[in-house]
């Protein structure tokens, strides 16, 4: 059995958000939520967290901070991208500074799109998020395992999971340019 | 130096069930602290899930030396309460306590990241807060006792709680410091407080910061053992008094924890400071004053 799934630390960025989501995010933590049922922990210090929550596309000026709280969170890691604009840039898509969704600088795991998304829909996709979580920590024994063999490759990364809207009926499509270019992590 | 078969399997004991001990209160503590704040708050057992997790992860370390250091800092926590279950020098106890503290503050120095950094600088004025009661309070032991040998002060000293209140009370106020519970939590806690990111631990991460909450397991279970050492006399019932005492102690911290804010540095070491002086010194005066007239033995 794998820990990793029952103590999961978040950790959340701010791309170019509003606010809304933020709020939903934190609202997650209140005693109404409290998601520390799971145990679930807002860590706000990447080496500490295994659960990178973003709210807010991305724009020109935060991209290398991105990369680097990515970066900095010690493996298995679960993205999650919060919101339609961390989705794929939502109303802010076509602005000048706004990059597009979180996948275009890193590789997202699981989106919960919404304006703003709702708290429970959060913890369905924090939750979503833990069974990547648990499959990639599987890699990573199988990848360690190959590696004593041979220079065995990776694993094919898993297709994203994408969380309905609570309330509607159906499944939301976001964008069809940003989707297509989703950066592995080897461009890092 | 008398090796009886009681303290060889107290020592054992501790080394055995101090983590699960340890983690235990902590999950309770925390299942507490979030009923208190209207929460339903983790499992008990979360405490370990936590370790076990962190234990999973991929090994990130800033320098070969940190994960020594906190290594260090964990193996002088187990040598301090092996030393003090077995029985031993008081005094032997509290340097290896002292060593323990600073092997922790020299891991986070060994890193570069400013968090770290002031967060050693704020655990190091939170020893120089607590330092001088746990020394008061060998002192006053000794005085009572005659011995700083924990096993003859266990086994047969006099109820040391009857002269040294006001050390007790000064160890009760040092013990938040040591808990690592507001308002004296300045170099890290368990808590949102994010002015430091982490304080002490941002730069510790997997494994690292594994062995460091384990480390802390050991030093609550060795915290409230040196509690106990106010209530023993030998008897049985003193000694039940003296584990309800620990965990109504323990029961207070928390709520301290939640009622208050985090203070800053300059009144964790005044105060500190001033309880230490009022209440330690106080006592320790007392007792010479007592001894002088010989109004008590030793």
């Amino acid at each position: 059995m794998s820990y990793i799934t029952k103590s999961p630390w978040v950790i959340h960025y701010d791309g170019s958000s509003c606010n809304g989501c933020d709020i939903e995010v934190l609202a997650c933590l209140t005693p109404m939520y409290d998601v520390e049922r799971f145990g679930i922990i807002n860590t706000g210090n990447p080496k500490h967290a295994d659960v990178f929550l973003v709210t807010g596309s991305i724009n020109e000026q935060n991209i290398s901070v991105v990369k680097q709280i990515y970066e900095q969170m010690p493996e298995p890691k679960v993205v999650v991208a919060i919101g339609i604009c961390a989705t794929s840039g939502g109303v802010f898509r076509e602005c000048y500074n706004i990059k597009g969704g979180v996948d275009t600088v890193i590789p997202v795991d699981v989106y919960v799109p919404g304006c703003a998304a709702r708290p429970e829909a959060i913890i369905d996709g924090v939750v979503k998020g833990l069974g990547v979580l648990a499959e990639k920590k599987a890699a990573m024994k199988e990848k360690a395992i190959a590696v004593l063999d041979t220079e065995a490759e990776a694993p094919a990364p898993e297709p994203p999971i994408e969380i309905q809207v609570y309330g509607s009926t159906e499944p939301r499509e976001h964008g069809g340019a940003h989707d297509a270019s989703t950066p592995g992590k080897g461009e890092a | 130096m008398e090796f009886s078969i009681f303290s060889v399997i107290s020592a054992v004991l501790y080394l055995l069930l101090g983590p699960f001990i340890g983690g235990l209160l902590a999950g309770i503590d925390r299942k507490i602290t979030a009923r208190m704040q209207g929460r339903f708050g983790p499992p008990i057992l979360q405490p370990f899930y936590d370790v076990g997790k962190l234990l999973e992860k991929e090994a990130v370390t800033v320098n070969k030396g940190q994960d020594f250091y906190v290594m260090a800092c964990l193996i002088f926590m187990i040598i301090t309460g092996t030393l003090f279950f077995f029985g031993e020098n008081l005094l032997l106890v509290i340097f290896m306590l002292t060593t323990s503290a600073l092997f922790l503050v020299i891991g986070a120095f060994s890193s570069a990241s400013p968090y770290s950094q002031i967060g050693a600088e704020r655990e190091l004025l939170q020893m120089m807060s607590y330092e001088p009661m746990v020394l008061l309070m060998a002192v006053g032991l000794y005085m009572v006792n005659g011995t700083f040998r924990v096993s003859e002060i266990v086994s047969h000293g006099p109820l040391s709680l009857k002269l040294l209140i006001g050390i007790f009370i000064g160890y009760l106020f040092i013990l938040t410091i040591k808990f690592r519970k507001s308002p004296f939590d300045l170099s890290l806690s368990h808590h949102a407080h994010q002015e430091l990111v982490a304080g002490l631990k941002t730069e510790f991460s997997g494994r690292t910061l594994a062995a460091l909450e384990v480390a802390h397991w050991y030093e609550n279970v060795f915290l409230l053992g040196f509690l106990f050492l106010f209530f023993a006399n030998g008897t049985w019932y003193m000694a039940v008094i003296g584990v309800v005492v620990c965990l109504i102690a323990y029961f207070l911290e928390i709520f301290i924890d939640n009622v208050y804010a985090r203070m800053k540095w300059q009144f964790t070491l005044k105060s500190s400071w001033l309880v230490t002086l009022v209440f330690g010194g106080v006592n320790v005066l007392m007792l010479y004053f007592l001894k002088a007239f010989s109004l008590i033995g030793n």
